[in-house]
Formats: C-alpha cells, structure tokens, sequence
C-alpha cells in the first residue's frame, strides 16, 4: 500500500511541501488548499497527512470513497456529496476541506511534496 | 432467527415494461427547474387532483419572514386550502411537503427531513408529520420549496415531477401495486435511467391498510446504494396515508437532479461545513460510549426504559417487565446489519435508519418473501411489543414491516392494538365481538392478523382497530360493551391521536408533554421525564411550565427547516455536562449554537438563540389558533385519559404499592394504613387530576394562553401572527374581561387599531348572518337592537368621549334586557370602540 511516509524530526518548518501541493493541485499557493500541514510544536514541527488508513471509505454514505490498485485512498468526485463525515471520521484529522470546494481533498500519495522538501523529510513509502 | 445479513430480497420487477405502458397521461405542466438560494426557491407546486390542474404559485418574503418553512408552510398554506367546516375527506383538504430552507443540506446530521402537513382524518385538526427519504430535498432541488396536493380523483393516479427535464404529470397507473416496499421498488426502477440514477429518484406511497383505517402513513423512499435496495422512511402520525389513498393517490415520484455539496446554495458553505463537521467528530468521538445510535438506533433506550419503569408494558399500565431483555438494545444489534451508514439522507453520521436484511415473512400476502425492514426503532419495540405483551422480535419486526408496506403509523398501531389487548383481557371484547380474533397480551399472530384485516378491509380490523383508539371507545360504549369511564380512562389518545410510547403517569411534566400539545401526545414537542422523575430539576410548576414553553418551542424549529430532531440530543458534546448546569446542559447550548450557525449560513439572515425560539414561537402559537379554528384548542381537549396520569386499576396500585402509599403520606398527608387499594386510587385520582389542572394553568399562563387555552391578542400580536383571520378566530373564545385586556395591550397603534376595528366589523357582519339563520330570534334581536342603539347614542359624541359614553349607554340598556342576554350585549360593548375607531 502506497502512503507518504512523514520524517517529522527531519522538518525545518519550511513548508515547502504546502506550496508544492496546493500548487499541483489546485494551482493556487495557498496553505489552506494543502493536503499535507505543517505545525509547529514546542519540540520542533508536526506534519499531518494522510496514512491511508482507509477508515473514510465505510462511512461515506454513497460509496464515494475507495482504494486503488497501489492502495491509495481516493475521492470520486463525481458521486461526492460533501456531506464531511469522511473528515469527522478521519482518526489522524487528515481529510481536508476548504469553502472554495464541494467536496473534500486528501493526500494521494502523488509524491510531489517530496521532491519540494529541502529536508527530506517526506518519501513516498509501502506499508 | 430467520434474517440473514445477505443483502438478498424478493425482488418485484417483472414487467415494468408494461406497466409503464399502461400508463395514461391525464395531465401535463412544464416548468423550468430552478435550484435554492440561500436555502428557497420561492415556489409552491400546487396539483388539483379534481381538476387535473397543476400550476405553481409563488412564496413571498413575507411568508417566508412569519413561517421560516417547512410545518410552518405547511400549516399557511394549509390554513388557506380549507374552511373552518372542513372534512379531513373533504376535497379542499390538502397535504403539503415542505422541507424548509435548511432541509438539503448534506453537511449536517439529519438535515434531509420532509414536513408533511394536512387536517387529520384522526383527530380532525392540523397534523405535521416529520419523515426522512429523499423526497423533499430532491423537490427542493427540483424548484419547489413545497408542494400542495388537492382535489381527488375518481382512479387510481401517480403524480411524476421531472426535475431533471421540468415536468409534472398526473398519469393513470394501474398495474403498479398499492404496498410501498413493492411500489416503491417498481417506481424506482421505472424512473431511473440506470442503477447511479436510482439515487436520484423517490417515491411517496402508502398502502392497502391506509385505505380501510384511519392511521394511515406515509413512506418515504431512498435508494440504498451499497443494498441496491429501496429504503422506506415514514411521515408516521395523523393519518396522512389515509389522505393520501382517499385522494386516490397510488405514488408520488420525483426524479431529481443529482445532489451536490452546494445544492442548496448556502450563502456562507464554509459555516455550515464546519458545524457539521463537529458534530461528525462527536459522533466518531463518543457515540459508543453515549446512546450507540451507529450501532442500534433509538431501541438504544429500551433497556433504559425498562430499568426506570418508564417501559410501556400491557397498554401502559406497567414500566417493565422481566422479558424485557429478549427485545433490548443487544437482541436488535444482532439483528440489525451492522457498519452500514444508515442515514436517511446524505450525511447523517448519526446514522440510526438501521435495518434487517433478508428478514423471511411468516405471515399475510408476502409470507415467505425476504424482504428487508425499515427498523424497529424504539417507538415500535415498545409500542408493538412490550406494550402489547409482545416479547418475540421476530414477531415485532413482522409487525413493524407490515406497518411499513401497508401504510400504518406503526405508534397508533402499537398504542391502538394495546388498548384492544386490554379489552379483551377484561373481557370488554371476546372472540364472538372480535369476530373469532384471539386478541390476547402477547398474541403476535393476532396482531398481524388484525392488520391484515385493515389491509383486506375486512373483520374487527377495518370495522373498529383501524378507526382508532378514539372512535372505538364511542362504539364500544354504544354496543353496550364495557363501561365508558373505564374505556375514556384506559384508552390513552388525547385530541383522537394514540400516544406515543412513554410511560408519563409518574411525571406530571410529561403529562403536560404529551397532552398540552398542539397535535396530540406524541413526543416531538417536549420529553421530560428525566428531568423531572428521574432528575428532579424542575420541581415547582413554574418550572415545569418554563420546560413546556421552551422545549416545544425550541423543537418545533427542526421542522420548520426540515431537520431531525435527534442528532440535537442523542449525541452531546463530550464536556456538556460538565460545563453546563443540569437544566443548560440538558438544552445543549453548543448544539443550539450549530443551528444558529447552520440557520445563518444556509439563508444569510444572522439569528440568535432567542430568535430561533422566536421563529418557532409565531408557527406553534398559529397552530393553537388553527386548533381552535377546527373546533379544538380548548382546554377540555388538553386533559389525558387517566391511564397516562395514574394508577387506574388495582393491578396497577398494587405492582407499585409501597411508592403509591408513600406518595400519599408525603405528598397529600394522609396514612395508608387501613385504607383499601380503591380508596387509595379515589385519593391518588383527585390529587392527580387537581395537580394537573394547575400546572395547566402554568403553563398557558407562561404561553401567553387565556384560562380556558386561547392565545391571547397579545399573544399573537407579540407573535406577528395578528392577521385578521387569526384574530377572527380567537375572538370569540375571549371573556368579556379577556378582550378588555387585550385591547388594552393590543390597541397601541393606529395600524393596529385598524386591523381589529376590521376584524370585529366583519366578526358583528358574521354574527348578524348567523343570527338570521338562527332559530333564536327573541334573543337575537334584543342583541341587535342593543347594538342598535348604542351605536346611535355615541354616533354624535365627539371621538374622545365615545366608549365612556358608550359604556355608560350599554350599561342602561343592560338593565332593560334579560340576564341572559346581558352577557351578549356586554361583548358587544367591549368591541364597540374599536369599529367605531375605523369609521373614524
């Protein structure tokens, strides 16, 4: 199962990664349209995204939610209703929103924040 | 056990080919498909089944400003269909589906709920009913805010909108079956392009039963998308079913648009998402360890119940039972399919529409098809078993499903079938007057077969069960059977509405819960028995009646915007308890916050908690005054049948012997020694009744409500709900005195002073008709001829002095008059000013 392995020790807080993202995706440098977030912490930062746990895909009401053949959990945006109970019943706060969207947005394990981080602090790994 | 959780069932789509071809368009409107903003679409769809007119009228801000939506349309438009002599089968009598400006919304908990309103075939007055299923908000979506269906037809009808292509229909359907779980998947398929499309479509249906009773429900269809199977939600209470299949409707069908985060357009989505996405994290975060709602829905609290004695048991005459268990909350999680969304619209996280998959039917026209079934929830656990003596789900389940699929309230049913069991237990009925029906305590077999009866219209089941508790104490007493007391006392229905299934004798707040509302005793307005008996946190009448202002208030906002009202309550904040006092925590404060923030951001009007009481306030207080314009609303029909409010039997006294002989040392003095039980229920009876009374008269006191239950003119003035017809209505309920007060507080403003002059014009116009017609010309007359000459006497005064010299004209005349006829002529006085403030 493909996921975004997170390095947090590694992290300086550059936040590369959120530009990187945002930018892919949603074509906009904008934190709040990130999948991935960086916060600082008193010992240092934390990194949030998501681990493909997969407990999204059972609650969503109209089989949105699903895994693909490399184990990434993906939206279809076709079915979406943005009904959110995806993100309130994300364990790790992981699944996203922003008022600009209908639907939610998450971490597809593309890879782009990777090769944007300065640190190393992200690889795309196989769990 | 005969379920399976295989999402397997007996499927009904042979020939949907040919009925759709038998079809016969009768009528055809085009209309142009328009999505809300900020909520509405300002549209009413209005069919005349008469007719065959379908037209759309608009709904103005005004409307919008006094009714929110929802009931609140409902109830308006209601109002304006029907006459105050209407028949609940009267043609004029309308239904209307509103879901309110926030139903829709797929981002918080049980906000896709419809509102049905009609005039009541059960009790005669306005019914609101709340029910899931995917109707209302596809309507919505379509272009209307509501729909309004008149008229009847002579055949069996469908009505189709197409929200997609903007048409309405009314067809000729007549090879479709009649029972919703079948014409619900026929239509389904019928409308729906493909298997993604069947989302898209819901019907509305009832069924055979509804045709020979008069509890008839409503269902509410969705389209399961992970059981491929049609779900049933039901607009339950008052008999709207019957309406519905009296107007010879087979089904209504909506083909919709498909739904999307933003269908509603909400004017601020970021505000909405975020309240729904907290109260999604409390859901994840403490549901298991609060009511389970995930795991087994409302029957969550069937052991609670049972273990406060608050569990209906036998016509409610017991709080529990030691069978309890084989009904409880672990018997229906093995019964119900588990890790299911389950919500009966997008986005409910509550999720509590639980189901039983592949349940085997044993009995009636269906035996041996697998079919799956809508609940039971705990309304019906209770009420077709424990209530009935019924301990056996599999017999609970039958019963719930044949409710469903024929168009039964299931409560009525439940309450209904409990009050029959007692009959025949004390021998008011027996096998030749049930006409070979063994309706014992704990007969499953026997309650199916009264229901099959409703469906066939046929035996003790269409002739009295179907006609309700109500009707069947009259007939009973009239055929000589049973004693008419006992039956008024034990068959528990106020307003000829079945109560729903709580045990209120032991809380005097719940009474008033059940019985000091607008429709009859269901429990939509106000539940306190935990706050009173349990809790004790409202202890004085005063505080009892502040609970019975604000709660029903409060909760009659979730249908004026197309809410459920569980997801208010059944889920809390985790800290709730501890960061509130008792009596705020029990209000949820940060729930209530989310609607004002869900309210504000679906439709951009800012409100506020006190505004959102407010709202409520104008459409439960023109309810009241709609009641009363029916020919209820009054306080005679606001008491319970004394089952609801204490022991009636010595049964009863004895299984609770040692609290009711406390309760009479400590709470009326008197020592229980040496007393027989029927005295001792003679003494609980009179302390009952008379505590009763006085909280009555707390609680109109704090609604605003004259003695005898009107609402005041003040009242309604507070409420902006003092239209002419409103106030039209209420006036003639009002003491001379009363009217004095009113127009001391009402009469404030040449606009107002307006408004009542021409309402009592056109109320002195309706009296003098009505006297022409009456048989009573003497007195008639002489009231005339005082009105007379009083006019005459003031007409030249200057404006100023004109009422004291008119009181003073009034009073002389009064002396010349019959006493009987003085409080006639007094009325007349208190209102003469006023008209004559408008020829001014």
């Amino acid at each position: 199962m493909k996921y975004l392995k997170t390095n947090p020790s590694q992290c300086k807080g550059v936040k590369a990664c959120e530009s990187a993202c945002s930018k892919a995706f949603f074509k906009v440098d904008d934190p709040e349209k990130s999948a991935i977030r960086v916060k600082k912490t008193e010992n240092g930062f934390e990194m949030n995204v998501c681990n493909q746990c997969g407990e999204c895909i059972p609650v969503c009401p109209v089989e949105a939610i699903y895994r693909n053949q490399q184990g990434v959990v993906m939206i279809k945006k076709s079915i979406c209703v943005g009904c959110y109970i995806c993100v309130g019943y994300c364990p790790t706060l992981s699944m996203r929103t922003h008022p600009d969207l209908k639907e939610p947005f998450k971490c597809v394990a593309c890879g782009i924040c990777t090769k944007a981080c300065p640190e190393k602090a992200l690889e795309i790994s196989e769990k | 056990m005969t379920y399976n959780r295989n999402f397997e069932y007996t499927r009904y789509l042979d020939n949907i080919e040919k009925m759709k071809q038998a079809h016969k368009v009768l009528a055809e409107y085009k209309f142009t498909p328009s999505h809300p903003e900020k909520g509405y679409t300002n549209r009413l769809l209005h069919v005349d089944l008469s007719t065959l007119k379908i037209s759309e009228r608009k709904i103005d801000q005004k409307t919008k400003d006094i009714f929110t939506g929802g009931r609140g349309f409902g109830l308006k438009f209601l109002w304006d269909a029907i006459k105050p002599t209407t028949k609940w089968n009267d043609p004029e009598n309308a239904f209307i589906i509103s879901p309110g400006p926030i139903g829709g919304i797929t981002q918080y908990p049980g906000s896709g709920k419809s509102l049905v309103v009609a005039l009541s075939p059960i009790t005669n007055i306005p019914i609101d009913s709340n029910v899931g299923g995917y109707f209302g908000p596809l309507m919505k979506f379509s272009g209307f805010d509501a729909m309004m269906v008149q008229g009847k037809s002579k055949e069996d009808v469908i009505i189709v909108i197409d929200g997609v292509a903007g048409k309405v229909t009314i067809e000729l359907a007549p090879l479709e079956a009649v029972d919703s779980h079948v014409a619900a998947e026929q239509f389904t398929h019928m409308y729906a392009n493909d298997e993604d499309d069947r989302r898209n479509v819901s019907v509305v249906s009832a069924g055979k039963a509804a045709e020979h009773s008069l509890m008839g429900c409503l269902n509410f269809s969705y389209y399961d998308v992970r059981r491929k199977a049609c779900r049933l939600k039901q607009a339950g209470r008052g008999g709207i079913g019957t309406l519905f299949r009296d107007k010879k409707i087979k089904a209504m069908i909506i083909h919709g648009p498909r739904v999307k985060g933003d269908s509603n357009h909400p004017v601020d989505p970021g505000r909405v998402a975020q309240a729904g996405i907290r109260l999604h994290k409390e859901m994840h975060d403490y549901d298991n360890k609060m009511c389970t709602m995930r795991k087994v829905g409302t029957t969550n609290i069937v052991d609670v119940m049972d273990a406060y004695d608050l569990l209906p048991t036998k016509n409610f005459q017991y709080g529990s039972h030691p069978d309890t268990p084989k009904i409880g909350k672990k018997v229906w999680e093995e019964y119900f399919t588990q890790g299911v969304p389950d919500g009966c619209w997008y986005g409910c996280s509550m999720s509590c529409a639980h189901g039983v998959d592949g349940f085997t039917l044993k009995t009636g026209p269906y035996k041996g098809h697998k079919v799956i079934v809508d609940g039971p929830e705990y309304e019906n656990a209770a009420g077709l078993g424990s209530n009935c003596g019924i301990f056996d789900p599999d017999w609970i389940v039958e019963c719930n499903f044949y409710c469903d699929t024929y168009g039964i309230d299931t409560i009525s049913y439940g309450t209904m079938c409990a009050f029959v069991m007692e009959c025949y237990d004390r021998g008011i009925l027996n096998k030749e007057r049930t006409e070979g029906l063994e309706i014992s305590w704990g007969n499953g077999q026997a309650q199916l077969e009264m229901m099959h009866q409703m469906a066939r219209g046929d035996g003790f089941g269409a002739k009295y069960a179907g006609q309700g508790i109500l009707r069947m104490k009259r007939m009973f007493a009239e055929n000589g059977w049973g004693d008419a007391q006992f039956l008024q006392d034990i068959g528990c229905e106020g307003k000829g509405l079945e109560q729903s299934e709580y045990m209120s004798k032991e809380s005097l707040a719940q009474q008033g819960g059940y019985y000091l509302t607008n429709k009859g005793p269901q429990h939509d307005e106000a539940w306190l028995i935990f706050m009173d008996m349990v809790n004790n946190q409202i202890p004085t009448f005063e505080n009892k009646a502040e609970a019975l202002y604000y709660f029903p208030m409060f909760r009659t906002w979730f249908g004026l915007n197309g809410l459920c009202k569980l997801p208010w309550n059944d889920i809390e904040p985790g800290d709730n308890r501890t960061k509130y006092p008792p009596t705020e925590a029990a209000k949820v404060p940060e729930h209530v916050q989310n609607y004002v923030d869900i309210f504000s951001g679906v439709t951009g009007k800012e409100i506020t908690k006190e505004e959102l009481i407010k709202m409520s306030e104008r459409v439960y207080q023109f309810q009241r005054v709609f009641d009363l314009r029916m020919g209820k609303g009054t306080r005679k029909y606001d008491i319970p049948p004394y089952r609801a409010m204490g022991p009636v039997t010595k049964e009863e006294y004895e299984s609770r012997q040692e609290r009711y002989d406390k309760q009479l040392k400590e709470w009326m003095n008197i020592d229980p020694a040496g007393k027989s039980t029927d005295e001792k229920i003679a003494l609980h009876r009179k302390y009952r009744q008379d505590r009763y009374q006085k909280l009555v008269d707390a609680v109109y006191k704090r609604r605003g409500w004259t003695s005898n239950g009107i609402p005041t003119l003040e009242t309604l003035k507070r409420n902006d709900i003092d239209f002419p017809e409103v106030v039209q209505t209420v006036l003639p309920h009002l003491s001379e005195a009363e009217v004095k007060e009113a127009q001391a507080a009402y009469v404030t403003t040449p606009k107002a002073e307006k408004k009542v002059s021409k309402i009592k014009k056109k109320k002195v116009v309706v009296k003098k008709k009505a006297s022409a017609k009456n048989q009573k010309p003497k007195t008639k007359n002489k009231k005339a001829a005082v009105k007379k000459k009083i006019v005459k006497k003031t007409a030249a005064k200057p404006k100023a002095k004109r009422v004291i010299v008119k009181k003073k004209a009034a009073k002389k005349m009064i002396k010349k008059i019959k006493p009987k006829a003085k409080k006639t002529a007094k009325k007349a006085i208190a209102k003469k000013p006023v008209k004559k403030a408008k020829k001014k």
